[in-house]
């Protein structure tokens, strides 16, 4: 249980770091020109300068910085992330209803990109410099050059409009009202498009770690002694080279947990999915400062919380990391 | 000073005139045989989310669009443009311009059941358009009481003459009702029935999954009778244009309204047999390009310079270039689609003259120094599409011929109100005027002085014109509808003599619509109007 304690002071250790980026953001966007009521403005197309004097006391802008920044503060020790004026309703309750399909396409995704990473890592390496492995690394290379928008409207292009085959874009269908299993089918047939897109360009990093991290252990000492003590092929790849191999791999995955929340904002809406990386830039635009600033908590906390478990993978696939601490 | 700029541009404008009538035909396809179907569910595109769907507290598009198919209006605009009644039978004025009477229509319900009266237009107007309405607060300065004799008569009581047709082009947009009974205890703004809208009109509100989509059903109980013929219409939140695109190509959506695609998009559908794009249907959301300049910096204080900004630019050259059919040449505020008001191209106009804006610098006294350049301006462009980005790029490389650098500044749209009409950090801007249909209710706020720092689209520019002045603040408070006219037409003549504000583009917002639909695109405002009679066809 050492690394449960290594991990928890690691916890504990993130949370002056939590506030710190809380603050930097709340200044931040300070610097933007203009605040809600003015992106309020822009989006009524006019009003005249005492609905929005009217307005700013409404949204609590007319208090100082230091006080709004106080404020903002002393309610978030209470755990309470305040109230969105695009909204018109708690941030907390905006978030936890757009967390949903952000967090479906975030692990469908990363799903997608380590398990066939994982597998097209394994067979170039195997092949190496053949033409499997040639390949495999040209596609690679072309799924991370190309831009996900792309990527994603070609998608629709082929698969929605010509083929008709999938859903061009929304969570569900909105036609039928649908229950229990067959929503959750019709939820997956929406998240296809979007998850292949999101996934592809991880899935080409993850193929290229995956690809270096085989040929590597596959030349160190022990490998040979296992080969030399006459197990097949089949048993020194998977029961002796792969589990090492893993490690870089579940690094990666904690890294770029944060990426995919950020990378979304195209995903979401080229396939016009209600998430958060939406929801973050709705937030930046309309300058809903206890939006941005909630959804930026809620990200720190996934981040942590993902690498909080990637640190537990590592004991599990590795023991020394827990026997060392 | 007086420029024709007719002689060198007619063919250009012919062109384009041509161009726009070809567009506005193909809705006009006699359908006249078929008969109006009933049922079917009508997917409409909705690229920007707003803050509340209350169209009696905010007027813009973006709430038309959605509660305008819920909430109706007192009065509407007909085929022609003129104003017919919805929930206002019939109307008149006393002698003085004082005294508004309107009569109600009986028999009407809100969705709720309860009955529409006029102690609900009272409180609409005293506390929501008075008070709380953009552009309404302005229109009802001088309202001062609302009296409700009977259910059915609600008697409007100015403190100065309002002119009646101003009031009726104006109340389309800015007149809709909104249910006494509902909004009578408690903050206006934080109602939840601005997100859940009670209205009289056509379709009940059912449902708004935020960031996904809006639901709203057929009323069963419309007053008007056989009316609506959908079942259903869903908005989609789109925020892609491209992504909007392909799920019309995809037959997930039938329209999307004002413009929402890319330019190369509505021209393509436009020619794809399944869709119609046109300009039809919106032309009371007209709209110019402008060139605002300010006052504080020297140069462009200088009248010479204006003008010489405007000479250098090939304004038909890039409508043909980059905006297509869907725009044409501007010749002030008030654009050709106002048929009440426009005053024609009689009043100064600027052509394309490369030399005649080099030879009113160098008058001016800013002769060109090293390399040609002669001063340099920060020009910052409105976010709201993507016309005036091209438009701001098109600007800069005129400009630099005439040897003024020019540096673009970007910014959203928040930023872009607070530089502008707030910190007047800027030399010129470019942007949009929204027209809506009398000059009186968001035009002659471009140029009156007196404007409150920080009012977004009004004269901001450090620049007043008693005569000017005048001329606004007389017609604004003249009964004679030709009078008005005249006056308006005098108002565009001085605008356009000292140029505070160049408006060279007209611009009519684009509908892309399934071809299936019927009645479609045939008022002037027909993406904000009830769709009472919208049908789609097999």
């Amino acid at each position: 249980m050492r690394i449960l304690s290594l991990a928890g002071r690691r916890l504990a250790a993130s949370i002056p770091t939590l506030f710190l980026i809380l603050i930097g953001v709340f200044l931040l966007l300070q610097f933007a020109p203009g605040d809600t009521v003015d992106a309020l403005m822009a989006q009524m197309g006019g009003g005249d300068a005492a609905t929005a004097r009217d307005l700013r006391k409404f949204y609590g802008l007319d208090l100082s910085l230091p006080a709004q920044l106080a404020n903002y503060l002393w309610r978030l020790v209470q755990l309470d992330l305040g109230f969105s004026s695009i909204y018109g309703k708690p941030v907390a309750t905006v978030i936890l209803e757009r967390l949903p399909p952000t967090i479906l396409l975030m692990t469908a995704s990363l799903s997608f990109a380590f398990f066939f990473g994982l597998v097209f890592g394994v067979i170039a390496s195997r092949a190496v410099n053949k033409w499997p492995d040639t390949l495999i690394s040209t596609l690679g290379l072309i799924f991370y050059a190309t831009p996900s928008f792309w990527f994603g409207l070609m998608a629709i292009v082929v698969f929605s409009i010509y083929l008709q085959w999938l859903p061009a874009g929304g969570f569900e269908d909105i036609g039928q009202v649908q229950s229990g299993f067959w929503r959750v089918l019709d939820i997956a047939r929406h998240l296809i498009l979007p998850t292949l897109t999101l996934g592809l360009i991880f899935l080409a990093i993850y193929l290229r770690i995956m690809r270096a991290s085989m040929l590597e252990v596959l030349n160190l000492d022990y490998v040979r002694t296992a080969r030399a003590k006459g197990l097949d092929e089949t048993r020194v790849v998977m029961g002796h080279v792969l589990r090492n191999a893993l490690l870089p791999m579940v690094t990666l995955i904690g890294l770029q947990a944060g990426t995919m929340l950020g990378g979304s904002v195209v995903v979401e809406s080229v396939f016009s999915l209600p998430g958060l990386g939406r929801l973050a830039y709705e937030s930046v635009i309309q300058r809903d400062l206890n939006t941005l600033l909630g959804i930026v908590f809620v990200s720190a906390l996934l981040v942590i919380t993902v690498n909080f478990v990637v640190d537990l993978l590592y004991a599990r696939l590795d023991p020394r990391i827990s026997a060392e601490g | 000073m007086d420029l024709t700029r007719l002689e060198i541009n007619r063919r250009t404008a012919l062109l384009t005139s041509a161009a726009i009538a070809a567009n506005v035909i193909n809705p006009m396809r006699a359908f006249a045989q078929e008969a109006p179907k009933k049922g079917g569910v009508f997917n409409v595109h909705y690229g920007a989310e707003q803050r509340q769907l209350n169209p009696s507290i905010q007027a813009s598009t973006g709430v038309y669009i959605i509660s305008g198919k819920i909430q109706e209006s007192l009065v509407d605009l007909d085929a022609d443009g003129k104003p017919v009644g919805v929930l206002a039978e019939s109307w008149e004025s006393s002698a003085d311009g004082k005294t508004i009477t309107f009569k109600l229509r009986k028999g009407v319900t809100w969705h709720d059941g309860k009955p529409f009266t006029s102690a609900d237009v009272e409180f609409t107007a005293m506390n929501m358009w008075k008070k709380i309405l953009n552009y309404g607060s302005t229109l009802q300065l001088f309202l001062t009481a609302v009296d409700t004799p009977d259910p059915q008569t609600a008697v409007f009581r100015y403190e100065r003459p309002m002119p009646l047709n101003l009031l009726l082009r104006a109340l389309p947009d800015l007149g809709y009702i909104s249910a006494k009974h509902l909004y009578e205890s408690g903050d206006i703004r934080q109602n939840p029935t601005n997100l859940a809208p009670v209205g009289t009109g056509p379709f009940k509100f059912v449902k708004y999954e935020r960031g996904q989509y809006i639901i709203a059903d057929r009323n069963p109980d419309y007053w008007r009778s056989n009316a609506p013929y959908l079942d259903r219409i869903v908005w989609k939140v789109i925020t892609d244009r491209s992504a909007a695109a392909a799920q019309l190509e995809a037959g997930e959506l039938q329209y999307c309204p004002f413009s929402s695609l890319t330019i190369s998009d509505m021209a393509r559908l436009g020619k794809d047999k399944r869709f119609i794009a046109t300009t039809k249907g919106n032309e009371g959301n007209a709209r110019t390009n402008t060139i605002e300049f300010n006052f504080r910096r020297k140069e462009l204080s200088d009248i010479r310079v204006r003008r010489a900004i405007a000479h250098a630019i090939n304004v038909p050259f890039f409508i043909e270039n980059f905006l297509g059919d869907f725009a044409k040449l501007g010749t002030g505020p008030i654009p050709s689609t106002s048929t009440d008001f426009y005053p024609g191209t009689d009043t100064p106009q600027y052509p394309y003259d490369k030399a005649k804006a080099a030879a009113l610098l160098d008058e001016a006294g800013f002769k060109a120094g090293a390399g040609g350049a002669r001063f340099s301006l920060k020009l910052l462009p409105a976010p709201w599409g993507e016309d005036i980005s091209l438009w701001s790029t098109f600007i800069q490389q005129s400009l630099k011929d005439v040897g003024i650098t020019v540096e673009i500044v970007r910014n959203d749209g928040g930023g872009f109100l607070k530089q502008v009409y707030d910190e007047h950090a800027f030399d010129l801007a470019t942007g949009w005027h929204q027209y809506r249909n009398d000059p009186a209710v968001s035009t002659t706020v471009w140029y009156r002085s007196g404007q409150p720092k920080g009012a977004p689209w009004t004269n901001q520019w450090g620049w007043e014109d008693k005569q000017v002045d005048t001329t606004i603040d007389n017609a604004l408070t003249e009964l004679d509808a030709a009078k008005r006219k005249a006056l308006y037409a005098e108002f565009v003549k001085e605008v356009n003599t000292e140029l505070p504000v160049w408006m060279p583009i007209e611009q009519i917002f684009v509908t892309v619509i399934s071809a299936k639909a019927r009645n479609h695109s045939n008022t002037p405002r027909w993406g904000s109007s009830s769709w009472h009679d919208l049908w789609l066809s097999a």
